[in-house]
C-alpha cells in the first residue's frame, strides 16, 4: 500500500556472520526495513476496525429496521424510512421541532445569512478555481447552513418549540461564544506581571478535569431553589417557587452553565500559552508611541491570537457537538424533551431498541459536524490565502 | 498622584488601578469555579436534615458536619464503591498507555517516513472490508467474511498496486486519521457493540479499554505529530550514521526526548477516559461498571441523596484535580503545541 523512503540513512548492514546467526540477522534487517509500515499500520487497524468498520455498518442500521427475535436479531431493509420519521412524520415534533410563523429577529437574521451565503457563491464563481468537487462540497454545505439557520428561525418563535437539532446547535454555539469570550478575558488578564497568577491559573484550570456527570450533579444541587445555597437570592427575587428544571429555557440555560463553566479553561488554557509566548517588543514599541491598552489588545495581541483561536474554536465545536452527559444527567432531557442533545436522542431510542431510528439520529449528527467544520476549515483557508 | 493609578512601569505589569480591576474579575472567577468544589465538600459532612431543611453553608458554625456520608460509601458500600474505582483506574491506565503507545509510534512514522498509499489501493481495500459488511448482513459468520476479505485485499492490492497511479500523501494520511474524532461516538457505537457481544466481550474491562484506545487515538497521533515535527532531525541522523536501527533510535534518542509532550498527551487522554460516560453506558454492566457511571446511576436507585453523591463526586475527581495542580504547566504547553500547528 505504500513504499517507504526512509528520510534518514538506513542502518549500515553487520558483516558477515556465523551461520547459525545469519537467519537472525536477516529478520533483523527485515524488520528494520518494514519499519514504515511497522510504525503506522497499528493505528491504521485500529482506526479501519473500531471507527470505518462500525460507521458503514452504523449506515446499514440507519436504513433498516431491527427487531430482536429469539435467538437473535432480525434486520429488514427499509430505505430511507427512519430519515423519513425524523424528518417529516412522527419524530418530527422531536427531531426538528414545532414549527412557527418566524419572529422578525429571526426572518432578519436568515436573511442575513443568506446574503452571506450569495455573496461567497459569487466570489467564489469569479475565483476562476471551480472545479466539481468544490461546487457539490458548497452546495451542500450552503443547503444544509441555511437550513439550519431557517429551522431556527421558524423553531424559536413564541408558539414554536425547538428540537434536538436546534438545542443541539445552542449548546455549541451559544456554549462556544460565552467559552471563548471568558476565556479570553481571563488568559488576558492572567498574563499580566499580577502576583498570585499562579493561583489563578491552577484554579482556572480545575473545572475541565471534573467529570461531567459530576458538573451536572453540582449544577442541580446549586440550581435547586428550595434546598440549594442561592435560596436567599431567589427568595429576594421572588422566584423561591421557580424551579429551573421544569421551565425549558430554565433547564436549557442550567445545561449551559454547566457547560460553559467546564469548558472555559480549555479555551483559557490555551490562549494563555499563546499570549505567554508572544514577544513583548512589539508592545513596549507600541506604548512608547502612546498606544493604550485597548489598541495594544486589538492591533497587537489579538491579531496574533488569532490562529491558535481558529483552532481551539474548532477542537472545541467538535467536541462540544457530543454533548450528552450534561443533559442526561442534569435534566433528563427533560422537561419533556426540551434539553436533549442529538446524542442524547440517539441513546433514548437506543434504550427504546429502535435501533434503526437511534442510528439514523447519530448519522445525521455526523453528517451536521462533518459539514460544518468542513466549511469552517475551508471559509479560513480561504481567508488565510486572500 | 491621581496619575499614578493609571499609568504603570513595565508592558507587562498593570497600573495599580486596572491592577485592582483584574483582580476583581479573577477573583470572581476564582470564586465561581471554587464555590460549587465548596459546597461539594460541604455538603458530604452534612446529615440529610441539614440539607433537607434549607441551606447551611459553613460547618461548625451553621452546623455540626458528621462523616456519615463518608462512612457509608467507604464502609458500608465498601466493594461496591471499590470495584468501579478499580474498573476506572485499570480501563483509563491501560487504555491510555495504548493509545500512546500505538499513537506515538504512527506520529512518529508519519513524520519521519515518506507514506504514498496509492489511491486505487485504499479504494480496493474500502470496496473489500463493504463486501465483508453485507456478507456478514446476510449471515456469514463474521470471522469467516473478515478473514476472507483479508486474504483478497492483500492479494488484490498487491497484485494490482503498481498498476495504480495517483497516491496520496503523508498529510493525507494524517489527516483521515486525526478527522476520526469528528466521528460522534453514538454513530459508532452500536455496531461496536454487536461486535462485542460476538466476541463475548460485553461487560469486561478489554472492551472499553479497545474503545478508549480507539477514540483517544486521534488526539495522541494529532498531538505528538506536531510535537515531533518541532524536534530537529539531526541527531536522529548522526544515530543512524553510527549504526543505530530504526527501533533504537525511536526507543533510545526520540522518545526521552519528547517526553514533555509525551506526558501531557498523556495526561490529557487520561482524563478522558477516567471522565467517559457515553461509552460506557452502552458497553458496561455490573462488572466493568465505571466510576461516572455509578455517580450517575445514584439518582435513579435511591434519589438526590446528595451528601452520598458528594462523596462519590469528590473521591472521582481527587486525583485529576492533584494531577491537574501537580503538572499543569506540562498541560498548558502540552495543549498550545497542537492548537498552533493544528
Amino acid at each position: 500500500m505504500h513504499d517507504p523512503k526512509p528520510t534518514v540513512a538506513p542502518a549500515t548492514s553487520p558483516g558477515v556472520e556465523a551461520s547459525p546467526l545469519s537467519w537472525l540477522s536477516r529478520a533483523r534487517e527485515r524488520l528494520e526495513r518494514a519499519a514504515a509500515g511497522v510504525f503506522l499500520w497499528p493505528s491504521i487497524l485500529v482506526v479501519l476496525l473500531l471507527a470505518v468498520f462500525p460507521l458503514l455498518l452504523s449506515l446499514y442500521l440507519s436504513l433498516a429496521r431491527v427487531r430482536f427475535v429469539r435467538g437473535g436479531v432480525e434486520i429488514a431493509f427499509v430505505g430511507l424510512a427512519n430519515y423519513r420519521k425524523l424528518l417529516v412524520g412522527s419524530e418530527q415534533d422531536h427531531f426538528l421541532g414545532v414549527f412557527t410563523r418566524p419572529s422578525p429577529l429571526g426572518g432578519l437574521l436568515f436573511g442575513l445569512v443568506a446574503l452571506a451565503v450569495l455573496v461567497g457563491w459569487a466570489r467564489y464563481l469569479r475565483s476562476g478555481r471551480v472545479g466539481p468537487v468544490g461546487l457539490l462540497g458548497r452546495g451542500i454545505a450552503s443547503l444544509l447552513i441555511l437550513a439550519l439557520v431557517g429551522l431556527s428561525a421558524i423553531t424559536l418563535g413564541p408558539e414554536g418549540r425547538p428540537g434536538t437539532v436546534v438545542v443541539t446547535l445552542f449548546y455549541v454555539y451559544v456554549g462556544l461564544f460565552l467559552q471563548y469570550t471568558i476565556g479570553l478575558l481571563l488568559a488576558v488578564l492572567t498574563a499580566q506581571r499580577l502576583p498570585g497568577r499562579r493561583f489563578f491559573r491552577v484554579v482556572f484550570l480545575l473545572p475541565m478535569m471534573i467529570t461531567p456527570v459530576g458538573v451536572a450533579y453540582m449544577f442541580r444541587m446549586l440550581t435547586d431553589t428550595s434546598k440549594g445555597p442561592f435560596k436567599p437570592i431567589w427568595l429576594a427575587l421572588g422566584l423561591a417557587d421557580f424551579s429551573w428544571v421544569n421551565d425549558p429555557w430554565g433547564a436549557r440555560m442550567a445545561v449551559l452553565i454547566g457547560d460553559v463553566w467546564q469548558w472555559t479553561p480549555f479555551m483559557f488554557i490555551v490562549l494563555l500559552a499563546a499570549l505567554e509566548g508572544q514577544s513583548v517588543e512589539q508592545i513596549e514599541a507600541a506604548m512608547v508611541d502612546g498606544a493604550n491598552r485597548w489598541q495594544i489588545f486589538r492591533h497587537i495581541t489579538f491579531p496574533q491570537l488569532l490562529p491558535v483561536s481558529t483552532t481551539v474554536v474548532l477542537i472545541r465545536m467538535i467536541e462540544a457537538f457530543k454533548i450528552v452527559d450534561l443533559p442526561n444527567v442534569l435534566t433528563n432531557g427533560g422537561p419533556g424533551t426540551a434539553t436533549e442533545s442529538l446524542t442524547l436522542q440517539a441513546f433514548i431510542a437506543w434504550r427504546t431498541l429502535d435501533l434503526g431510528g437511534s442510528a439514523a439520529v447519530a448519522y445525521s449528527l455526523l453528517v451536521l459536524v462533518t459539514v460544518i467544520s468542513l466549511t469552517y476549515v475551508t471559509l479560513l483557508r480561504a481567508r488565510v490565502t486572500e | 498622584m491621581f496619575r499614578r493609578l493609571f499609568t504603570s512601569r513595565s508592558p507587562l505589569e498593570p497600573a495599580p488601578f486596572w491592577a485592582g480591576i483584574s483582580y476583581l474579575i479573577l477573583g470572581f472567577w476564582a470564586f465561581v469555579v471554587l464555590f460549587p468544589l465548596y459546597w461539594l465538600v460541604v455538603t458530604s459532612v452534612k446529615l440529610p436534615v441539614h440539607v433537607n431543611t434549607g441551606p447551611v453553608y459553613l460547618p461548625f458554625v451553621d452546623f455540626q458536619p458528621s462523616l456519615h456520608a463518608w462512612r457509608y460509601i467507604f464502609v458500608d458500600l465498601r466493594n461496591d464503591t471499590l470495584r468501579p474505582y478499580v474498573n476506572t483506574t485499570v480501563i483509563a491506565l491501560s487504555s491510555s498507555v495504548l493509545a500512546l503507545v500505538l499513537g506515538t509510534a504512527a506520529a512518529y512514522g508519519l513524520t519521519r517516513f515518506t507514506y504514498r498509499p496509492k489511491l486505487g489501493a485504499v479504494g480496493l481495500v474500502i470496496g473489500w472490508i463493504g463486501l465483508a459488511v453485507v456478507a456478514v448482513v446476510l449471515g456469514v459468520p463474521w470471522p469467516l467474511a473478515v478473514a476472507v476479505a483479508m486474504a483478497l485485499a492483500v492479494v488484490s492490492v498487491s497484485a494490482l498496486n503498481h498498476r495504480f497511479r495517483r497516491a496520496l500523501g503523508n498529510q493525507d494520511v494524517a489527516f483521515w486519521l486525526i478527522s476520526q474524532r469528528i466521528l460522534p461516538p453514538v454513530a459508532v457505537v452500536i455496531p461496536i457493540y454487536v461486535l462485542f457481544q460476538q466476541l463475548r466481550l460485553l461487560d469486561t474491562r478489554t472492551a472499553l479499554v479497545i474503545t478508549y484506545t480507539a477514540t483517544n487515538l486521534p488526539i495522541v497521533v494529532w498531538l505528538m505529530r506536531d510535537y515531533f515535527q518541532s524536534v530537529p532531525v539531526e541527531l536522529e541522523e548522526s544515530a543512524a550514521i553510527d549504526g543505530a536501527g530504526r527501533y533504537q533510535i525511536f526507543w533510545l534518542i526520540v522518545l526521552p526526548l519528547a517526553l514533555p509532550g509525551l506526558v501531557a498527551t498523556f495526561l490529557f487522554i487520561l482524563v478522558f477516559a477516567w471522565n467517559e460516560y457515553l461509552l460506557a453506558l452502552f458497553l458496561s454492566g455490573a462488572n466493568s461498571q465505571t466510576m461516572p457511571l455509578l455517580v450517575a446511576a445514584q439518582n435513579a436507585t435511591r434519589g438526590p441523596q446528595w451528601w452520598y453523591m458528594s462523596v462519590l463526586i469528590l473521591i472521582m475527581i481527587l486525583p485529576v484535580i492533584v494531577m491537574a495542580i501537580v503538572l499543569e504547566r506540562y498541560i498548558a504547553r502540552g495543549l498550545l503545541v497542537g492548537a498552533i500547528k493544528g
